[in-house]
Parts: structure tokens; C-alpha cells; sequence
């Protein structure tokens, strides 16, 4: 079955198995952020620390499926320790990949991606390292809100501690 | 066909169109009627014909094609009735959207004008959210105490404690089979201790209604929400049954066109039962299909669909346990009675979005998620599960191929 394969590839289903960058760090000084499916019940907590315009720490906690799990491994993984704009840059990337405008992203409520599928944007898959893996997510628009659950998250995360800075 | 005898799958199959396409080069499975049924070609046919020849609004014009359209949706009210047992179907049937909306009219109408700050309402831990939100806004509104029939680890309601938890109460709001368990709740034994407490008895029927033989006078109940789609019908269209007096004491729920005996500019006195329920153009194409999947559903036999998917229900739970043991858990409780074919699994670790994303590659459509009753996942201790649900036109191929698609999972997740 090609499109599973496509689906769930084998980075996906390591991530999946063993999660890295499990857990949650102590807040203060982590900023604390949920992200939550209503439509499946998923649930990711992020705990991201900040410091110097960096993202130093990050953990990640919550429960959910294969695509979710490991979407946030992924992104716990490529992010941890990269500079705030490094991340941005990774995140609008990311989403390029998903074909998901930066508006519905970020407002998490309509990222099934379905209306922008016939426009994709050119995405550099090299800069995405592991993180290309999730590109069969597409094919499976009802699948790409599990995919940018922890994503949804981290932009979230990320405006809220610049406010409080 | 024939109406004696077992019920003869393979001429069901051929009554419903969708079952003949393919998806992922394979044959539809379809194990998801308990979120939304398939339509038989004669309840296509019906609404087509209804807006080929005769479309009008009803109640209205004095044209023949309105009279011709008031009497098929006045006839559909009354087949409806008549196919749940009312004493009186003419007036007891007010048409909604579909169950969620009925169940909102009765918390909304009956609720507001007979409930008042401090007063019970028993509900279960099983409940649907559309039978449990509307009362959360009611409690939040007004006040009213909200009080839960527990769950047991069977998944049947716990009823040791009935009468204590009935007592002082003012209504019950209670489901006559869980979406989510298949379990089939004994209405008719609550609702005669809910009435010896002077209670009132809500029932939603989305589930029970399609599935098993309905009279209302026998479930004791006072008011019966279900929607069509479920049953064989179109999307769109509900039904409110409640008893005549009930419905008569009620002040109307929705405004505006068709539910008024006369408007001014600073009073308005509503329509008799049930029209002063019906504001605005009804769903009339859709009432007229609901008539006619009435009409399968008697034509095909209420018993015998019955049997047929109790057969099924148990055939499908031995298969899964003799194919997985342990590794497959179908929540709800054993095949029996009180057991109807909503069947929510869980395989072993793996979570049901996957489960149902390995399942579409063999064509077949189970649903992933919560089911609407957040509080009973909750309960089990699951945050999802993937339901395979049967309907009258399932039969034992369809849950071989289920069982080939969950021995799949297993390679991909092994």
C-alpha cells in the first residue's frame, strides 16, 4: 500500500516509538502552552524556554496519534537551540510544506489545508532535514491538523513570550 | 421482498447505491451508520420526484402543487408518528433540524417554562453532547442542578442507586442506546421510577430509533428526539415526539414565519402544537424522504433488521476476539441483548486516527474520535476510539475485511 508507506515512514514511526524531548521543564522560567484537536481529542503541551533570542530549551508532553506524536518529536528536535528567527524561518517552511497559509496556521481553526492544495509554494525540503518526512502528510488534508497540532503550538508559544518580554 | 423469513442481505445491498462504488480500488465498507446511514434509491427517487413535480411551499398557497406539497409533508408527519408508536401523530411530531435541535427545543421550551433554579435534571455518563450541552446551558443560565446516572464497567448504566439519584428530580434526560457502547438502556424501567418521582422523561432516540423496534407508549417516555439521516433518511431533518398535552403546555422555541395565530406590533399569539414548533420554511423534500425510508424500513421489517444486525453484532464480536484476543478491546458490553452493533475498538496501542487511516486503505469507513461524548472517553479511560458501526446493509464480508484491514495495522505499527 504505497500511500501508507508514504505516510507513515519509518522516521515517523521512530519518532512515534521513542518521542524525543519527552516531558515538561519547570515554569517559571518556561513559557507553558497547550494546543488541543477538538476534533479528535489530541493534545500537546509545549514547554519552551527563551533565552537570548534563542530557543534553549524545549519540551514536549501530551498525547495523541502517530502523525501528531511524531510531528512534535520532529519539531522539538529541530528547533531546540536555534535562534528565534531560525525558527521562524523553519516554521514558514514547514508550513510551505503543508500547504497551509501562515493565517490558518496560526489561527489553528482551518488548517486542512484542502483549499490550498492546488497552490503550493516552493519548498527547499533540504532545509527541513528529518521534518520532510511528514511531506506524505499532504496527501491526507484531514491528516495535516494532526501534523501542525505542535506546530500551531510553538507559534503560539513563541508570540506569547515575546509579548512577555 | 418477501417479509418473512431472515432478512436477505445481499437484495439490501442492492437497494443503496453508494455501495457499489470503489474507493482505493476496493469495494466500499461501509461500518459508519451510526454517525450518518446510507440512503436507499427510493428515498433518492422520493425527494427527486418531490422536486421534479410537485415542490411548493406548504401551509400557503392555495395552487395545486402547494396543496399537493402540504399533504406529502403533513403525510410524512403522520407516517413517522405512526412508525414510533404515537397515539396521536397528527399532533404529537414537530419536525427540527435533526435530533441535537429536537433535544435543544425541550430544554430550551419545556425546560425554561417548567425548571427554575435549584431543580434536578438526571442525566447519564453516556449521554451524546447534544443531549448533555444544551442542559449545561440550561444549568448556566438558570440554574438548575445536573445529576449523572453512572456507567459501570460493562459499560451498562449503574442503576443501583436510581431511586435516590431520581429523587426530587424534575426531569431525565437519558439515551436509549450509547453511540459509543452499543449499549441498550432500559428506558421503559427508568422512565416508571422516573414518573414515581414526578419526573419528566427525555429521550434521545438518534441511536435506538434506526436500530430497534420503537413504540413510545412501551418506553414510557415523554418526549423522543431522533434524526432522519440515521434511519435511512436525508441529512436536514429531525423529529420532536412528545406527548399532545406536553407539547400544548410548551411555549414556542424558534420565531417567525408559520408558527403564529396572529402577530402585532407588541404581542404575537403562537400556532397550536405542533406548528407553533415549525418556524420558517420546514424541510419538506427532506420530510418526504424521511417518508419514504419510513416506508423501507416497515417495507423491509423492523424485526427482521433487528435480528439481522444482532446476528452481525455477535458474529463480529466473536471474529474480533477469536482473531486478536487481548490485543483488540471492543468497549460496551457482550453480545446479548442489550447490545446493539455500535462497536468502539481499540488495537493495541496504536491510536484510532491511525487505525482509521490503515482501515481506508481496505475501503473501509470506521470512525475516529471522541464520538461526541467526551465525559463516557473520560470514564474508559481512552481519548479515542475507532468505531466500526453496523447498519442493514453490513454484512459478515464486511467485518472479515475489517479484521484483514486491523491485521494490517499491526504490520505497519508492529
Amino acid at each position: 500500500m504505497p500511500d501508507l508507506e508514504e505516510l507513515y515512514r519509518e522516521i515517523i514511526l521512530d519518532h512515534y516509538r521513542s518521542p524525543r524531548n519527552r516531558g515538561e521543564l519547570p515554569t517559571p522560567p518556561a513559557h507553558r502552552v497547550e494546543g488541543f484537536n477538538p476534533l479528535c481529542g489530541d493534545e500537546v503541551v509545549l514547554s519552551l524556554e527563551v533565552s537570548d533570542g534563542r530557543l534553549s530549551d524545549i519540551k514536549i508532553a501530551g498525547s495523541g496519534c502517530s502523525i501528531s506524536q511524531s510531528s512534535g518529536s520532529l519539531m522539538s528536535a529541530a528547533v531546540k537551540g536555534k535562534s528565534i528567527e531560525e525558527v521562524r524561518e523553519l516554521i514558514k517552511v514547514f508550513k510551505a510544506m503543508m500547504s497551509v497559509h501562515e493565517a490558518s496556521l496560526a489561527d489553528g481553526d482551518r488548517t486542512t489545508g484542502v483549499e490550498d492544495a492546488s497552490e503550493p509554494e516552493p519548498v527547499d525540503l533540504a532545509s527541513l532535514g528529518e521534518l520532510a518526512a511528514l511531506q506524505g502528510v499532504v496527501k491526507f488534508p484531514v491528516r495535516i491538523k494532526c501534523a501542525t497540532l505542535s506546530w500551531n503550538a510553538l507559534v503560539q508559544g513563541l508570540d506569547e513570550a515575546a509579548e512577555g518580554s | 421482498m418477501s417479509l418473512t423469513g431472515p432478512l436477505d442481505v445481499e437484495v439490501v445491498r442492492k437497494d443503496f447505491p453508494l455501495l457499489t462504488r470503489t474507493v482505493h480500488d476496493r469495494p466500499v465498507v461501509y461500518l459508519d451508520s451510526a454517525s450518518s446511514s446510507l440512503q436507499p434509491r427510493t428515498v433518492l427517487a422520493a425527494m427527486d420526484r418531490y422536486y421534479e413535480t410537485t415542490h411548493a411551499n406548504v401551509h400557503r398557497g392555495v395552487y395545486a402543487t402547494a396543496e399537493e406539497s402540504t399533504a406529502l409533508y403533513e403525510g410524512a408527519r403522520r407516517k413517522i408518528g405512526t412508525f414510533i408508536g404515537a397515539v396521536d401523530p397528527k399532533r404529537e411530531i414537530v419536525f427540527t433540524k435533526n435530533a441535537t435541535e429536537a433535544l435543544n427545543l425541550v430544554a430550551n421550551s419545556w425546560g425554561r417554562a417548567n425548571l427554575k433554579a435549584g431543580d434536578v435534571v438526571v442525566l447519564t455518563e453516556m449521554e451524546h453532547h447534544s443531549n448533555l450541552v444544551p442542559w449545561l446551558i440550561l444549568s448556566q443560565a438558570i440554574g438548575i442542578e445536573l445529576r449523572y446516572l453512572p456507567v459501570d464497567a460493562h459499560g451498562r448504566l449503574d442503576l443501583c442507586d436510581l431511586d435516590r439519584v431520581l429523587d426530587g428530580a424534575s426531569a431525565v434526560a437519558v439515551s436509549a442506546m450509547s453511540n459509543v457502547l452499543g449499549t441498550i438502556s432500559p428506558i421503559p424501567f427508568i422512565a416508571e421510577a422516573a414518573h414515581r418521582h414526578g419526573a419528566v422523561v427525555v429521550v434521545d432516540g438518534a441511536q435506538s430509533v434506526p436500530h430497534l423496534v420503537t413504540d413510545v407508549k412501551a418506553l414510557g417516555a415523554d418526549f423522543l428526539a431522533f434524526s432522519a439521516h440515521k434511519m435511512q433518511g436525508p441529512t436536514g431533518i429531525g423529529v420532536l415526539w412528545a406527548r399532545r398535552e406536553l407539547l400544548e403546555a410548551m411555549p414556542p422555541f424558534l420565531g417567525g414565519g408559520g408558527m403564529i395565530l396572529d402577530v402585532a406590533l407588541d404581542r404575537f399569539s403562537p400556532a397550536e402544537a405542533p406548528w407553533k414548533f415549525e418556524a420558517g420554511t420546514p424541510p419538506i423534500a427532506e420530510a418526504v424522504g424521511l417518508a419514504a425510508a419510513v416506508d423501507y424500513l416497515t417495507g423491509t421489517g423492523m424485526e427482521r433488521i433487528v435480528a439481522h444486525e444482532r446476528a452481525l453484532t455477535t458474529y463480529a464480536l466473536g471474529a474480533l476476539q477469536e482473531r486478536f484476543g487481548d490485543e483488540c478491546t471492543v468497549f460496551g458490553p457482550p453480545a446479548g441483548g442489550d447490545r446493539a452493533g455500535v462497536l468502539s475498538l481499540a488495537y493495541r496501542d496504536v491510536h484510532a486516527h491511525d487505525l482509521a487511516q490503515v482501515l481506508d486503505q481496505f475501503g473501509v469507513c470506521v470512525r475516529p474520535g471522541h464520538h461526541c461524548a467526551k465525559p463516557l472517553m473520560r470514564r474508559l479511560g481512552v481519548s479515542a476510539t475507532a468505531r466500526a458501526s453496523i447498519g442493514l446493509y453490513n454484512d459478515e464480508s464486511d467485518i472479515d475485511t475489517l479484521i484483514e484491514g486491523l491485521a494490517h495495522v499491526g504490520t505497519v505499527f508492529g
